[in-house]
């Protein structure tokens, strides 16, 4: 083997043009300098955040944290934050990319700065991006975090293979982030339709990118999903029987149910499409009797639940919030739990809606259409529901009601939209346009993200004990409410004069005010993230006077709320038994919370684990061989994924055991600070001086 | 909800200290195979739906003969028994011994499976009829596989659970593990039962 053939082997595909400033060093157009400046600006952010944050671990010394206390954890409450911290950072390189292409449509007239390439790159990234690394892992990290205090348990079913979900999830961002450094990523948009995702039309590796990507995330979520449903049935804690449950209980595990069911015709889609790519199968190409259409229908069979697995642990946390803040139980709890089944299933009925256009008949058209609209009926009774909760209670506007309040207004709105667009008749006008790319956005920001950064402001207290700003968390909410509604508006206006949706450019000057306003709420969007760094910022530097160690800030209803903030390892320190659907909140009622328990016990939690990191790095070097064709990239560590699996399977000793005394002291320590702390009144809810410890509006009559 | 239940062999004592444990891996098992069973749902259907897409290749008709299957159905069906006296063995004996060797049945049994089935899929690749031919040759080249690569690593699975039970004995990790794999492995059964069905008697009509 000569020496080229040995480089070649080793870099696959991989040449000098993967670099992002290649092209325009090679080719110094005025069109690659203003593409190839962006790309390389962006890398070199990406390449020196990077060394930035290992030089810090660093400096700091703070490896073995990392190691022993983060990565080979199989806590549920730290996998929880880490996803949700993954989230974060993918959240900001997603609005920052929405800001660029904003930018570029606000000079769209006649051809903006972006060129076709970029943009389809951008898209992409963004749509597969808020997706699958922000939206998904935000929820797996809330429903991680918050699902097992909720139940009264001390972790998931399996805590290892939570970990290796989160693993999974990680390195397929890892991928898509490593997309900026080895370009290209796929053109083909969020959906990744075939053929023009095939190597017919598109011989360059970023469809690839694009399917190793989605099939982490998938596997993850596969994994999460079966955790999630195993937790709900196996470890509730005594008392809580299905009727018992707190409706985020509820939400997540249909939540988990959907995700069993709807991500196996993803993982078969990009498989198979995969095998297109790799192999030169027949599936999805336009020879050889390939049917394209079977990809539409096995990636939308995935890809509509999918929108209500993003919804569902939204509309959960939103029913604990309106509960808890109108200082009133959930009203009509049945009904929401039958409304959130019958989404559940509604789900998998709905899915030709998403191609009204491509070719079935007119009453395969109108069954569809007939069915997309159902949804809104259950939909509907939710919001019913939620007002009134509020109705006749003491409603209380913290930062987490001004999200849900900005949830109900416009998530309305985007639902009527999202009516309109069920009939056929009008798609066949609106399709493609604009107007869409408003509705689903009118739908996931309102709906999932909002329903997200609720969660975050109303848990985050209870993960770190203290809480966050609340006069920077309001602006925050109120910006992205507002970025919202100037960035996606205008869209309808112009979706409806006929812009089509991933358009570089456009020959329409009357578009023009629509981009131009759009970018503006973009930016406010952008502002919204900085007013939220900002909080967690302000808010950690104050986090004496905001402390919360007693651990109730928000005089709540449910187990989470029953002990310290941050919660022990171990969560309880005796397993609890419940008697009521608001549990903590009832046993405040009958003033016996905070009770001496009067045995204790030696507490068994899962011990760490590598498996995980292991998976984490070796999934990623996996697909990064298989997008380059790397082939000894892939064959190693396909050898490390198996060789770690089996050597795991070996390990003996899984268990750690935390004596009953260490318990006991903890735990005594805890209610005598509960004891001496003031007991706020409600006015003081938000200011510092909360203390977690209010005077309960329990037994006040409603 | 200590009452231990779900489907399949009971293998240790009700009050064994990991039989809590047990019962939870079994159930997350089960919901695991839900989700496969799922996967291979959306190839059976992909099967179905390019059965006439054979453009100028061979059709399923002109392509599959019931004597490689008919052998393959054997091999598999019988190792569905061996692994069954692998757990009885288990329950009632717990002889590491008898354990391990039928689960070395088990696995010759498995391995003839893949030699047979390899040998088929080859002799296609040498007709022309490999995954590239045409639509309705990617998706039986995706659906039998898919299957074989599934017996692969239970074969896999097998050699590990063997070596656990001679290296750890009978204890609720290795008796679970046990558990779990022949569940896997009777699934495997279906699944081909479904291919044989589907695929190769499908053919003949
Ligand atoms: C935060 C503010 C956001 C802004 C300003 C924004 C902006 C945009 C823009 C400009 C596009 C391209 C539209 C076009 O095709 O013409 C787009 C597409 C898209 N966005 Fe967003 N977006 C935001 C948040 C989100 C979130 C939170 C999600 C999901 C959770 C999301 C999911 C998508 C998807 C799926 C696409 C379609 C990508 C494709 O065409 O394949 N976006 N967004
Ligand atoms: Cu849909």
């Amino acid at each position: 083997m000569s020496l080229t053939d040995f480089i070649d082997a080793l870099t696959g595909r991989m040449t000098l043009e993967a670099l992002p400033f290649w092209k325009m060093v090679q080719n110094p157009t005025p069109e690659n300098i203003v593409n190839g400046a962006i790309a390389t600006g962006v890398a070199a952010i990406l390449v020196l955040a990077a060394i930035a944050v290992l030089a810090l671990l660093t400096y700091f010394r703070l490896w073995r944290t990392v190691w022993f206390d983060w990565l080979t954890t199989v806590d549920h409450k730290k996998i929880g934050i880490m996803y949700i911290v993954l989230s974060f950072v993918m959240m900001l390189r997603g609005v920052v990319e929405a800001n660029f292409m904003r930018a570029n449509q606000a000079v769209g007239f006649d051809g903006g700065f972006l060129s076709a390439d970029h943009f389809g790159e951008l898209f992409t990234t963004h749509g597969t991006i808020m997706i699958f690394f922000v939206a998904m892992p935000f929820l797996s990290g809330v429903i991680n975090y918050v699902l097992p205090l909720q139940i009264g348990a001390r972790d998931m079913s399996f805590p290892v293979t939570n970990a290796i979900g989160l693993a999974l999830t990680a390195s397929g961002a890892m991928l898509v982030m490593a997309s900026l450094l080895f370009l290209p990523f796929s053109i083909g948009g969020w959906t990744g339709y075939p053929p023009f995702t095939g190597k017919e039309y598109s011989p360059d590796v970023g469809p690839n990118y694009w399917i190793w990507a989605v099939t982490l995330s998938g596997l993850g979520t596969t994994l999460t999903g079966i955790n999630v449903a195993c937790t709900v049935y196996k470890k509730r804690c005594p008392g809580m029987d299905f009727w018992k449950m707190p409706m985020f209980v509820w939400a997540s595990v249909t939540t988990a149910i959907l995700m069993i069911f709807a991500l196996p015709p993803l993982t078969v889609a990009t498989a198979m499409l995969a095998l297109d790519r790799y192999l030169d199968f027949h599936f999805f190409t336009t020879d050889a009797g390939g049917i394209p259409m079977l990809y539409a229908n096995l990636f939308w069979l995935f890809g509509h639940p999918e929108v209500y697995i993003l919804v569902l642990p939204a509309f959960g946390v939103w029913s604990e919030v309106f509960a808890t803040f109108s200082g009133k139980t959930l009203y009509a709890y049945r009904t929401l739990v039958w409304a959130t089944l019958s989404i559940a299933v509604i789900s998998f009925l709905v899915w030709v809606h998403h191609f009204f256009t491509m070719g079935q008949s007119a009453g395969m058209n109108a069954v569809f259409g007939i069915a997309t609209m159902l949804v809104g009926v259950p939909t509907g009774v939710k919001i019913y529901d939620w007002l009134l909760t509020m109705y006749r209670g003491r409603v209380r506007i913290t930062t987490p009601m001004v999200y849900a309040l900005g949830f109900v207004m416009l998530f309305v709105i985007g639902g009527a939209s999202g009516i309109l667009l069920a009939n056929p008749t009008i798609d066949y006008q609106v399709h493609n346009s604009v107007f869409l790319v408003a509705h689903f956005h009118n739908m996931v920001i309102p709906g999932t993200l909002f329903g997200m950064l609720g969660a975050y402001s109303f848990w985050f207290p209870k993960a770190f004990g203290f809480m966050l700003d609340d006069w920077w968390g309001k602006l925050g909410a109120s910006l992205w409410i507002v970025g919202f509604m100037l960035a996606f508006f205008p869209l309808y206006a112009v979706g409806l004069l006929g812009l089509p949706r991933r358009s570089v450019a456009y020959s329409e000057a009357a578009y023009t005010p629509y981009t131009v306003v759009a970018m503006l709420g973009a930016l406010v969007v952008l502002a919204a993230l900085g007013a939220m760094f900002w909080q967690l910022y302000v808010s950690i530097r104050n986090r004496d006077a905001l402390n919360v160690y007693a651990g109730d800030p928000w005089d709540g209803r449910t187990l989470e709320w029953s002990i310290s903030s941050p919660p022990p390892v171990y969560n309880f320190a005796v397993g609890p038994e419940v008697f009521a659907r608001d549990a903590f909140w009832e046993e405040k009622r009958a003033g016996h919370a905070y009770q001496i328990p009067d045995q204790w016990e030696d507490i068994e939690l899962p011990a760490n684990s590598w498996l995980a990191p292991i998976l984490f790095f070796s999934s990623f070097t996996l697909t990064f061989g298989l997008v380059w064709h790397m082939w000894w990239l892939v064959i190693l560590s396909l050898l490390v994924v198996v060789g770690a699996l089996v050597a795991r399977s070996f390990v003996i000793d899984r268990e750690r055991t935390i004596p009953a005394d260490v318990v006991r002291e903890e735990h005594l320590r805890w209610l005598k600070a509960v004891r001496e702390a003031p007991s706020a009144p409600r006015e003081l809810e938000v200011a510092p001086g909360n203390w977690g410890r209010p005077q309960s509006e329990a037994g006040v009559p409603e | 909800m200590s009452q231990a239940r779900h489907p399949g062999l009971k293998l240790g004592h009700e009050h064994d200290p990991g039989s809590g444990e047990v019962e939870a891996l079994v159930f997350g098992f089960w919901i695991f195979m839900m989700s496969d069973l799922l996967i291979f749902g959306c190839v059976f259907a992909t099967y179905v739906v390019m059965l006439p897409q054979v453009a100028d290749g061979p059709s399923a008709a002109e392509l599959f003969h019931l004597r490689g299957p008919l052998i393959e159905t054997t091999l598999l069906l019988a190792s569905s028994v061996t692994i069954g006296f692998a757990l009885l063995e288990t329950k009632h004996r717990a002889d590491k011994r008898r354990t391990t060797l039928w689960l070395a049945v088990t696995f010759l049994l498995g391995a003839g499976f893949l030699f047979s089935s390899t040998h088929s899929l080859l002799g296609h690749l040498e007709n022309g009829a490999g995954p590239s031919r045409s639509a309705f040759l990617s998706a039986y080249w995706l659906l039998v596989p898919l299957h074989a690569l599934h017996v692969a690593i239970g074969c896999l699975w097998i050699a590990v659970a063997a070596a656990q039970v001679r290296i750890r004995g009978f204890d609720w990790v290795t008796t679970g593990g046990l558990l779990r794999l022949s569940i896997y492995w009777h699934f495997l059964d279906i699944v081909w039962i479904g291919i044989l069905s589907v695929v190769y008697l499908g053919a003949m009509i």
